[in-house]
């Protein structure tokens, strides 16, 4: 039951990292692919949304990380050891990713300086998430095998297959949405650069279908363990359910209601990340290590419970408060 | 006491930290480079990013007691480091992280149910001070004046508290605690007695002081720097004599927390100390040996400055103490003598020049009653910009590299940690290039940062006077 709590915790920092973490790197994507004569006027627009909260995001990633390797350590272990060069060339790119930002805005405000930050960071806020859901793809092809406690199965198991680079290609096109969405509804974004991000919610939006698609196909082959889930009588309901927030989150960026349409894209992040988990439940690393038989002992887990329930009272109201300021109206 | 517990089956092992040894192209040793590479980049932005925003609490809080604009400039100066310095800290902290997996996943593996508690918490404490930074570099026109010292203040506390759950991990490594071996196994698991290890309180102390003095100084340097070409200038005094507060308080409490250390060490980790101070046999009324070329095959020091029973006043507090030796330990489980000695010497030597420089600003400061700016002393406090970060780097190495063979001292051995994926020279050299980078960057926008507001500075104090 515990290891159920502990991973019910890290469950939900990943989709905190997912709809606040995700969405900066989505708007280093529009930072890169700022076009038209408001380019300047849409990067503003982006840094503005950014600035203040993206450190913040950042740290549901290691609270990610922590969790994992206290609750499940062996689970870590095998990880970092199957996946060293996704992880690795991740790690590049979030150092890359933040300190291109940072660079950006301290140094020269010349356009030449500017637009090489720019570039690296633009091209690290693709890379990286795109490797982020390479790793995460991975985990479930059932192709990263742990026996006697060792890893079987080399170092490029699983995360070079199609179903797991189907994954990356995923993550950016709902990072990019989310990122356009959140900006049509930030209160910072001027009026004709909201335009312009509603049409890229919209078009990432709606590209976002046959890439789910691709992935529920390549997961026949790629991810049978997963593949099965998504073909279990509670499926249909969950995709459904999430269908009907995509198809909402759309028709709201249609009808240019803005705060809505940035609640339903949220429900849907957080409807897939869910469908993903449970159509894996409860593998960590499918199919030999789970939450069950790999987790630390109990003291272990109660005291992490304990940790993280006493965290979360910081760290809600702080949070309210920064998001507050910087999103709330009038600000 | 004496000794690492064995009884732990250990991979075979040879001599593999001799100096001749790391030069050899081995997966194991470039994990550890990497690892080292890692700590020694990421360090100097934590030691920073705890102090930076402590001095810019105490600033902006004295404009809130004074209302004079020149306390408040300093802070938003202050506080532009600091965001620079936070976000690259950030970043190398998250590539820390996960090369705890990515080279060690032996260690995780066995460790992280043991020491993933102050992980968590620190996890949260960063958590806390990346949100309130946030708030406090964005929101001078956006909170109350009050509030915003306030959320400072929270940076700078939750900045400390972080450094310190993460030093408690490091110190679990060294003098491990709160778990059972039985048949090789660890059971038993108690993740807060792992946490109140017997080393964690002086290495916590001895760490948070380090970050105080060497940030203090580093500080006071650029602005002695300033002073010296133009004495008039009331900002760079205010300035100076806020990070000086700082470090000439911290200094001397630095020196009482390393002999502390020491005598510590000397009690937990006696190999460690053997190495430190050179000592290749067991003996009472022990000299302090200062330099020299310790040699492992002679067992002999030489050219070392030797002062008669000096290790032992030190190490035990009695000129006749007994100090242990390294030939109490199986060859194979002792740390590199020579970079040990050098690095220790080389921050008790540090440590100690701005103990002294801290009391001759005292002495000054009592004199001149007010921030000291005599020629010579400036011209010092430049000089000695650097000696804290330099003492810094020496503590880890001795540290870090005192404590091999051992990843969890006695217990486990570094190479039984050590992750099977080979060619670890190419994340190295990829990883090493980037931060190289990345400090030239740094470097060059910090300076860019204090440039840039010179002019509007001094027009602001003219209208302040």
């Amino acid at each position: 039951m515990l290891e159920l709590i502990v991973a019910g915790f890290m469950f939900v920092a990943l989709i905190f990292y997912a709809v606040t973490g995700g969405a900066d790197f989505g708007g280093g994507m529009w930072d890169l692919l700022a076009t038209g004569p408001r380019a300047d006027a849409q990067r503003n627009a982006i840094d503005k949304a950014i600035a203040p909260i993206w450190e913040a995001n950042h740290v549901w990633l290691i609270l990610v990380i922590v969790i994992l390797f206290t609750g499940f350590p062996r689970a870590f272990a095998a990880m970092m050891t199957a996946l060293n060069i996704p992880f690795t060339l991740m790690l590049i790119g979030i150092v890359l990713r933040g300190s291109a930002f940072t660079f950006r805005k301290y140094d020269v405000k010349s356009q030449k300086v500017q637009h090489r930050w720019s570039t690296l960071f633009g091209a690290a806020s693709f890379f990286t998430p795109f490797i982020q859901g390479v790793a995460l793809g991975a985990l479930s092809t059932g192709q990263i095998r742990i026996v006697d406690g060792r890893l079987a199965t080399g170092f490029f198991a699983g995360w070079l297959t199609p179903f797991a680079l189907a994954c990356g290609l995923f993550a950016l096109a709902l990072f990019a949405f989310l990122a356009a969405t959140y900006l049509t509804a930030d209160p910072n974004t001027e009026r004709d650069v909201q335009n312009d991000f509603r049409l890229r919610a919209i078009w990432s939006g709606s590209a976002l279908a046959p890439i789910a698609f691709m992935v529920f196909i390549t997961s026949k082959e790629g991810a049978p363990a997963m593949y099965h889930g998504l073909t279990q009588w509670w499926a249909p309901l969950l995709i459904g359910t999430t269908l009907c927030f995509a198809i909402a989150a759309l028709t709201s960026l249609w009808l240019r209601r803005f705060a809505l349409a940035r609640i339903a894209a949220m429900a849907e992040v957080t409807l897939i990340l869910g469908g993903w988990s449970l159509s894996q439940y409860p593998n960590l690393v499918t199919p030999d290590i789970t939450i069950f038989n790999d987790a630390a002992p109990e003291i272990t887990l109660r005291l992490l419970t304990y940790a993280l329930a006493a965290g979360a009272v910081v760290l809600f109201p702080s949070l309210f408060f920064l998001f507050r300021i910087f999103k709330g109206k009038g600000s | 006491m004496a000794g690492p517990r064995t009884g732990i089956d250990c991979a075979p092992h040879v001599g593999l930290l001799s100096l001749e040894l790391q030069l050899s192209v081995s997966d194991f040793l470039y994990a550890r480079s990497q690892m080292g590479m890692s700590l020694a980049f990421h360090i100097v932005f934590a030691a920073l990013g705890i102090t930076l925003p402590v001095l810019m609490a105490i600033s902006e809080g004295l404009y809130l007691r004074t209302g004079r604009s020149v306390f408040l400039e300093l802070s938003k100066r202050w506080s532009r480091g600091a965001a620079i310095l936070f976000a690259v800290g950030a970043v190398s902290g998250t590539v820390l992280s996960f090369e705890l997996g990515l080279l060690w996943p032996g260690f995780m593996e066995k460790a992280g149910a043991i020491i993933g508690m102050p992980f968590s918490l620190e996890g949260f404490a960063f958590f806390t001070e990346a949100i309130f930074l946030g708030l406090y570099l964005v929101g001078w026109n956006r909170l109350p004046p009050f509030v915003h010292w306030l959320c400072g203040v929270v940076v700078a506390v939750s900045g400390i508290l972080s450094g310190i759950f993460v030093v408690i991990a490091n110190s679990w490594m060294n003098s491990p605690a709160g778990f059972k071996i039985v048949d090789g196994k660890i059971t038993d698991i108690d993740p807060i007695a792992a946490m109140l290890n017997p080393a964690a309180p002086h290495e916590v102390v001895h760490m948070t002081l380090a970050a105080f003095v060497a940030t203090g100084f580093a500080v006071a340097a650029i602005h002695a720097f300033f002073l010296l070409r133009d004495r008039a200038n009331v900002f760079h005094r205010n300035a100076l004599g806020i990070a000086l507060t700082l470090g000439c308080i911290s200094a001397p409490l630095l020196m009482i927390s390393g002999d502390f250390s020491a005598r510590s060490v000397a009690k937990l980790q006696p190999a460690k100390l053997a190495a430190m101070e050179a000592v290749y046999y067991t003996q009472t009324g022990a000299p302090l040996q200062t330099g020299g070329i310790p040699d492992d095959e002679s067992r002999t020091t030489r050219y070392a400055l030797t002062i008669p029973r000096g290790l032992s006043l030190l190490a035990t507090h009695d000129p006749n103490g007994k100090v242990i030796g390294l030939e109490q330990f199986p060859r194979n489980d002792w740390p590199n003598v020579r970079l040990v000695h050098w690095a220790f010497d080389l921050m008790v030597g540090s440590g100690t020049a701005l103990f002294m420089l801290s009391i001759a600003v005292g002495w000054f400061a009592w004199k001149e009653r007010g921030v000291p700016d005599g020629k010579w002393l400036l011209r010092a406090l430049v000089a000695a910009g650097p000696l804290g970060f330099l003492a810094i780097e020496a503590g880890w190495v001795v540290t870090e590299l005192g404590r091999q063979p051992w990843i969890i001292y006695g217990v486990m051995r570094t190479q039984e940690a050590v992750t099977p994926m080979g060619k670890i020279a190419i994340p190295f050299v990829v990883f090493t290039i980037l931060y190289l980078f990345l400090s030239v960057v740094v470097i060059y926008l910090l300076r860019r940062q204090f440039m840039q507001s010179e002019k509007p500075v001094s027009e602001l104090l003219k209208t302040d006077a």
